[in-house]
């Protein structure tokens, strides 16, 4: 699965997007797996409060399902206008 | 309906007179155009937009459909910049006609109102100071519960 970062999200983890091999049934267990693998996820992902979440390019939420599921994104809130 | 998303500039005058021409069905146009201000403690260099390309075009053409959907309009125009602006750039544009004024009024709103917290940019400001992301702001968030 493809997973992508913006903003400060993408500075912490230090890249835009990644290839995930992951059998993670939702947004907040594939989130647990990415903060488990090194600090600088656990640093990005500490406060999900902060992060909004797309799957296949549509707002989605942290208990979404993953299952056929191939680009999720995380953000922190939209400043557009 | 017409959305762009781009880099490059784009002239609010020309498009406003292209959005209006050739109408005969339309008493109101209404547009909006977003500038890059100066910040208010430290000198702005530039504003850094960052943005999330196909989901970007997909959420603003969703957002100016749902415009078209819940008022009587003719018309929707939505352009918004990414990339790199400075102090008097400008940044988007909305235009709504419609046969009245008051849906034209209504519908430029609510897609401001839309496009602030629901289409996926990220600003970031750049001063002498360093650069920082620009916060969401509660009231944004809130602006949204009256449609």
């Amino acid at each position: 699965m493809n997973v992508l970062y913006f903003a400060w999200v993408r500075e912490r983890i230090g890249l835009p997007r990644e290839e995930i091999d992951t059998s993670a049934a939702t947004v907040a267990d594939l989130v647990e797996e990415l903060k488990g693998r090194e600090e600088r996820y656990a640093v990005a992902f500490s406060d999900l409060s902060a992060l909004r979440v797309a799957i296949d390019q549509e707002l989605s939420d942290f208990d979404a399902k993953l299952e056929g599921v191939r680009e999720v994104a995380f953000f922190p809130p939209m400043t557009g206008g | 309906m017409r959305v762009a998303i781009q880099a490059g500039p784009f002239d609010p005058g020309r498009e406003s007179a292209v959005f209006a021409s050739g109408r005969k069905d339309v008493g109101a146009i209404v547009t909006f155009t977003g500038v890059v201000r100066d910040t208010g403690d430290a000198s702005l260099e530039a504003m850094e937009i960052e943005h999330y390309p196909g989901m970007t075009e997909a959420a603003v053409t969703a957002i100016a459909q749902e415009a078209q959907d819940r008022w009587s309009l003719a018309d929707v125009l939505v352009i918004h910049r990414h990339g790199r602006l400075v102090t008097g750039d400008m940044i988007m544009m909305v235009a709504t006609a419609a046969r009245h004024r008051k849906d034209a009024f209504e519908a430029a709103e609510y897609l401001m109102d839309y496009l602030k917290s629901r289409a996926p940019f990220w600003k970031r400001e750049v001063t002498a100071e360093g650069a920082s992301w620009v916060d969401a702001r509660d009231e944004d968030e809130d602006a949204l519960s009256r449609w």
